[in-house]
């Protein structure tokens, strides 16, 4: 009787201490959206007065829109990171079938030099691709972002080990019925890995929609800039005046695509973040 | 179908020429071009002049790169140091069996993830504001009240003193619910009979940690020892974002953010070149420190 009261004190005090922590995690969040709805007038106020509850409005967007290439900036994020998830996926899921189900010469060699360089920092050989895009005549254009980063190793390590899990008899019955490699791969063996695509897709996407750095080097056309680069551009041209809601405001428009695709899909979310760590 | 025949020689080849294609050519190639790169001094990708081993000479000699390794550092070590204890506890509480609405608390913790260091970086700029109205100084105000009948607000990410921690906390905000979510899942494996074994035996909580959770997810903290330093060692956009880059005194320069300050401010893309062979050498010593002391802690338990 004793013990058990002891433990509905306890388990009082950890809900107490996560609720806490739960709500300072999404306190950043809850502030973004109401700065961004705020009219310049109330921004002084941390968070939002009750009469200023009235006030709260689109006029950030609205103006974003007007005044500034907010839609341009949106199409440009959205278009390269839909192009950029599917190119990376179809080549990595056509790839890691032929490693996984295929013997070739040169295979061994191939995955040794792909885990060879999944080890060397991406960020070190950026200065070397910049060069490359300038020889290539390719600044400040798209296919500068969507060629080279459409190349993952990780992905192609991934759904070789996806692809390893579909039972050969299932293949070998598909070929006496006198299937071709490819229709194979496309008929009998997506289909099986299609938890592995949702989650890929997933964390391609928002890998690529949050990409800052290469993008930053390449665009330099200030329409053809995406959200995370607009939103420094306009944090820059901030500094000195105090409408900063226009700054949450666009950092709201970045933000929120992925949060919904987290809610809508959160399963297939988790899944594709632990599929590359060890089993513990 | 077995190796061979020309013919199945030729279809996985087809199927993985695509990518290998594209592989050699935009990160083989760069990464050998940097290598090359790395002996020129350049201005621009139009003009360079070669200097053999020069730009790694001049890079040890050059304070602003140790000031920038000093400070990757300390960055790595506060963040890895209170990421994977905050995130383990986390865990745990999140596992408690009697605890309610565990997927609500879940999604809360994990959401600040999604969203893109940029982005989080744009937030934090103003949440740590050195306006007496942000959100942090209208935490410390009464906080230093306490002690001090005249409380001066902060300037948190103009002071060389702060600025770094500043970028520790948004890189803890936005990473926490990451690994807890990895260390929940190697919770799940730990068998529970375990436990209540240890319970009749007497273990304490704390003796129940040492020898039955910790052993359970050892191994997920080894992989996201290893994943989150190598990450925090090339850490960019945060303080790029908070500080402009090298931030006051140059306190929140980071090694990536001074080779991107040399490639693509200066120009000098060779010498950025150097700097990242740099980091990635160092880079692999800690690794492979890290998987030396690990291994060895594991077997003298």
């Amino acid at each position: 009787m004793k013990r058990d009261s002891g433990g509905w004190l306890a388990s009082v005090v950890l809900h107490a201490v996560l609720i806490g922590l739960a709500v300072a995690a999404i306190t950043p969040l809850v502030w973004l959206v109401l700065t961004a709805l705020k009219p310049k007038a109330d921004l002084a106020t941390v968070f939002v007065t009750w009469d200023g509850l009235g006030r709260l409005g689109l006029h950030n967007f609205s103006e974003l829109f007007a005044k500034h290439a907010l839609l341009a900036w949106m199409l440009n994020s959205l278009f390269l990171a839909c192009t950029q998830t599917v190119l990376t996926v179809l080549l990595a899921c056509l790839g890691g079938f032929a490693l996984a189900k295929h013997r070739f010469a040169g295979k061994r060699i191939l995955l040794w030099i792909m885990l060879a360089t999944m080890m060397l920092p991406a960020q070190a050989m950026l200065p070397a691709s910049y060069e490359l895009m300038w020889k290539l005549g390719w600044l400040n254009t798209w296919q500068a972002i969507l060629v080279p980063c459409s190349v993952s190793v990780f992905g192609m390590l991934l759904f070789r080990g996806a692809f390893a899990a579909v039972p050969d008899e299932l293949l070998q019955a598909a070929r006496i019925d006198g299937a071709g490699e490819f229709r194979l791969w496309w008929d009998i063996a997506v289909p099986c890995v299609r938890p592995m695509i949702g989650a890929f897709s997933l964390l391609a996407f928002t890998g690529a929609w949050n990409a800052f750095i290469w993008p930053q080097v390449i665009l330099s056309d200030s329409r053809s800039l995406t959200l995370p680069i607009a939103a420094t551009a306009l944090m820059g041209t901030a500094e000195g005046e105090t409408n900063f809601g226009l700054v949450m405001a666009i950092t709201v428009i970045g933000i929120a695509p992925v949060l919904v695709l987290f809610f809508a899909l959160q399963r297939d979310f988790v899944a594709g973040l632990t599929s590359g760590a060890v089993k513990g | 179908m077995k190796a061979g025949s020309r013919s199945s020689q030729l279809i996985p080849w087809l199927m993985v020429a695509p990518f290998v294609v594209l592989f050699t050519v935009f990160i083989l190639y760069p990464l050998l071009r940097s290598l090359a790169l790395s002996a020129y001094r350049s201005a621009g990708p139009a003009n360079s002049a070669f200097i053999g081993g020069e730009n790694y000479q001049f890079l040890l000699s050059d304070p602003l790169f140790w000031t920038a390794c000093l400070n990757t550092a300390t960055y790595a070590v506060l963040f890895v140091g209170l990421q994977l204890p905050a995130a383990l506890g986390l865990a745990i509480a999140l596992d408690h069996p009697r605890l309610r609405a565990k997927q609500v608390l879940r999604a809360a913790f994990f959401c600040p993830h999604l969203v893109g260091a940029v982005f989080l970086g744009v937030v934090f700029w103003k949440l740590m504001g050195k306006d007496p109205g942000s959100l942090a100084n209208s935490l410390w105000l009464p906080l230093a009240g306490l002690f001090s009948a005249h409380p001066q607000p902060l300037n948190w990410l103009g002071d060389p003193n702060l600025a770094l921690g500043v970028v520790v906390v948004a890189a803890l905000w936005l990473s926490v619910g990451y690994s807890m979510i990895y260390l929940l899942a190697a919770l799940q494996t730990v068998d529970r009979e375990l436990y209540e074994a240890a319970a009749i035996d007497g273990a304490g909580p704390w003796a129940r940690f040492r020898h039955i959770t910790l052993p359970g997810v050892a191994p997920t903290l080894l992989f996201l020892l290893l994943v989150n330093t190598i990450g925090a060692l090339q850490v960019f956009e945060l303080p790029y974002v908070l500080t402009g880059g090298p931030g006051p005194a140059n306190s929140t320069l980071t090694v990536v953010g001074y080779l991107y300050q040399q490639g693509f401010e200066t120009g000098n893309l060779g010498y950025a070149c150097a700097i990242g062979w740099a980091l990635t050498i160092g880079i692999m010593a800690v690794s492979i420190a890290q998987l030396r002391v690990t291994r060895l802690d594991r077997d003298s338990t």
